[in-house]
């Protein structure tokens, strides 16, 4: 099934939640509400044409000029072998957004990630807390406004060029 | 006349200091702390074609046991207090190889946000090895530089001028 | 006391007044099991586990943040460091990404060394996987067997662009360089010497009967709950899923080549042991050397690189690739916005699902066999934290 066919699976089913498809883009996309996320993947989940069984991906994207923090979800299904790119927008301030855990549990780790390197909230999380991160980091990395401590620990971040 | 039969008689004349550099630097153990790409470059050292174990070298599990802490890899911020913790459980006399760019100076990672640019932040080093790996014959020759180094050094004298201050 | 499942019986012993209690034991980060800086927190009763969390971050590098710095170009001997074990995948993982993006197509003869080089990586790479799995569970021998074989793959990888280990041979657009004059006999030669090689190593190790006490039956993991938890690569075909994106999404030249795609069947214990995921890696060397074999056959001749600008500034878009590396599907998913350097770039590694589910598996099992799972998972630390 291609990325048109299953848009329309899914507008027919969820309406106002599902957004437009991108289909030009190389990736086409598709924009669903974060009130719907969670019905949306377990319906692609359970539908036996769709049957998408695999979490591919989960990532965080920090777009500060839309003010938004977006999240990609990559799925794919290995028995119809077919995939789909759903996108998922978060206001920058206070991003919260339903966790998907309990469909695919791939997304327990994806998230936490996500949390750890974004500051974004997964309502529902079994066990939201930092991952790569040391538990005392101050900050999330990789927003786009992100200032780099000067120390942790009494360790300095800055280390003199030895040419000078 | 052969040298097995001149052994009995034979008188070899050393200065104590330099026979305990020969026994010491002929049998560095070091503790395996491979965090990144050099661990496998290290791992290849002691693999069959750069041999590192012909020069009494031999990989130890735990720092209590080691000689040698060989910090092959990038040190990021997380493991830097750990690494404090280690290298203070190892017994003296101890010594510390840099090996590789990110251990001596932080390398490509210099600009990350969670990388300790360099291990001499947190504990002395005695030997730098540069590298990007560096090659199996790199590590070779920083752990030769590290037994001429220790040859050098005036171990009895060091412990008398600390046992006449305690 | 019967072990079987997930559930843990624990008989707690009353009679003549002793009790037993849990421990919390610490791995790591400093471990002799050679497969990076991982932490497990590991609570045991006696020599049952009863959870193995795992605490990870102790290489996390920001290289997803450092993409955004150094531009399109300079980013890629970054990806060589992302699996330092397996650095021609990465590469050509940020490659596939950037041309998808601008809609760049490889030259044929740039695609066949970009193949050639990968599947020599992959041999190495399984050998090195394999050959720690065994010395993590106790034999020496095989180890250096595996080392010897992968010096002489290092030594060629070597003359075709200059490094052992992180070879940032491979470009945007192709690669940088074509093969030396000599490499196709060089590397025939070494094929030729290897096959009866692999199967000294397999009557050393694959079927002695201590080692497979050891890895079968242990950490089953079934086809359901392996694509629920995302496992990829030899980790998924050894609890018996026929995927392999090399087949299935047919990227590059692979659809001109013609090999089998090994998937673990339960011959020594049950589907999705650790000896399937084992086993599974080692028919995969045997099917890179067929590869290898068609590509130096059916080489053609011209540039090995398109012509990609200097200051490379795709169209704003995002694209995800995926590449077959020897640890898994790694998904490469990049976002540009019209400038020279990218707006994000992400990396998901099998590596990263492989650690999510060792807590899962190992309750139950005895703390040796944590380093069994963990090995047979072939998990290494900068795929996890990048």
């Amino acid at each position: 099934m291609d990325a048109a066919a299953i848009h329309q699976r899914l507008k027919a089913r969820f309406e106002d939640h599902v957004g437009d498809c991108d289909t030009a883009a190389k990736d086409p996309s598709i924009m669903v509400s974060p009130a719907a996320i969670v019905l949306v993947c377990q319906f692609l989940k359970d539908e036996p044409d769709l049957a998408f069984d695999a979490l591919s991906n989960e990532s965080g994207v920090d777009y500060k000029a839309k003010n938004v923090i977006e999240v990609v979800y990559h799925l794919y299904s290995y028995g119809h072998r077919h995939s789909i790119v759903l996108k998922v927008d978060a206001p920058r301030d206070n991003p919260v957004i339903p966790t998907v855990e309990h469909v695919w549990k791939a997304a327990n780790w994806l998230e936490r990630e996500i949390y750890d390197l974004l500051g974004v909230t997964f309502e529902g999380h079994t066990d939201l807390r930092r991952l790569l991160l040391p538990e005392d980091w101050v900050g999330h990395p990789l927003r786009k406004d992100y200032v780099e401590p000067e120390e942790y620990h009494g360790i300095s971040t800055r280390r003199e060029s030895l040419l000078k | 006349m052969s040298l097995i039969n001149t052994l009995p008689e034979m008188v070899i004349t050393t200065k104590a200091d330099q026979f305990l550099n020969w026994t010491r630097k002929s049998s560095v153990w070091w503790m395996l702390f491979g965090l990144a790409c050099c661990a496998i470059e290290m791992m290849q050292t002691q693999g069959p074609r750069a041999d590192v174990d012909r020069f009494g070298t031999a990989p130890r599990a735990a720092p209590r046991q080691s000689d040698l802490m060989i910090v092959a890899g990038t040190l990021t911020l997380k493991m830097a207090l750990r690494t404090k913790l280690l290298y203070e459980q190892m017994p003296e006399p101890r010594y510390v190889i840099s090996m590789g760019s990110c251990a001596n100076c932080g390398g490509l990672f210099q600009l990350a946000y969670s990388v300790c640019d360099g291990v001499d932040k947190v504990i002395p080093v005695d030997v730098y090895i540069p590298g990007c790996p560096p090659r199996p014959e790199a590590l070779t020759e920083g752990i030769l530089k590290l037994q001429e180094k220790m040859m050098h050094e005036k171990w009895l004298v060091r412990r008398r001028a600390e046992s006449a201050a305690a | 006391m019967s072990l079987t499942g997930y559930e843990v019986e624990v008989e707690r012993r009353g009679s003549a007044g002793l009790t037993t209690e849990e421990m919390t034991l610490n791995m790591g980060p400093q471990h002799p099991s050679t497969h990076g800086v991982l932490r497990f927190v590991v609570k045991a009763d006696g020599e049952v586990m009863i959870e193995a969390i795992p605490d990870v971050g102790y290489l996390h590098r920001s290289i997803e943040k450092i993409a955004e710095k150094v531009g399109y170009h300079g980013f890629m001997p970054y990806t060589d460091r992302v699996d330092y074990i397996a650095a021609m995948f990465c590469n050509q993982g940020w490659g596939m990404v950037c041309e998808r993006l601008a809609g760049i197509e490889v030259p044929k003869r740039g695609e066949y060394c970009r193949v050639i080089a990968a599947e020599f990586n992959r041999i190495a790479s399984h050998l090195l996987s394999v050959g720690t799995m065994v010395l993590d569970i106790g034999a020496a021998t095989p180890f250096f067997h595996a080392f010897r074989e992968r010096e002489r793959i290092n030594d060629l990888l070597e003359e075709l662009c200059g490094a052992r280990l992180t070879y940032n041979y491979m470009r945007i657009g192709g690669v940088a360089w074509d093969l030396p004059p000599g490499f196709a006999e060089k590397s025939l030669a070494f094929l030729d010497q290897f096959e009866p090689l692999l199967d000294e190593f397999n009557d050393l190790i694959t079927l002695n009967k201590l080692y497979i006490e050891r890895v079968a039956d242990v950490a089953v993991i079934s086809a359901e709950e392996a694509i629920n938890y995302n496992l990829v690569g030899p980790n998924l075909r050894g609890s018996g899923v026929k995927y392999d994106v090399r087949c299935d999404l047919a990227y590059s030249v692979y659809p001109e080549l013609e090999f089998d795609v090994p998937v673990g069947c339960g011959e020594e214990g049950t589907v999705g042991d650790c000896f399937d995921r084992y086993i599974v890696r080692i028919r995969e060397i045997k099917e890179s050397v067929k590869i290898l074999r068609q590509c130096f056959k059916q080489m053609p001749d011209g540039p090995v690189i398109a012509k990609v600008p200097r200051k490379f500034k795709p169209p704003a878009g995002d694209a995800y690739v995926r590449v077959e590396s020897a640890r898994g599907d790694m998904g490469w998913y990049a976002v540009s916005d019209g400038t020279e350097f990218p707006y994000r770039c992400r990396i998901r590694t099998g590596s990263f699902s492989g650690i999510s589910i060792v807590d899962k598996v190992s309750r139950g099992l005895m703390l040796a066999d944590l380093v069994a799972v963990i090995a047979s998972l072939d998990i290494v630390a900068p795929e996890i934290d990048r």
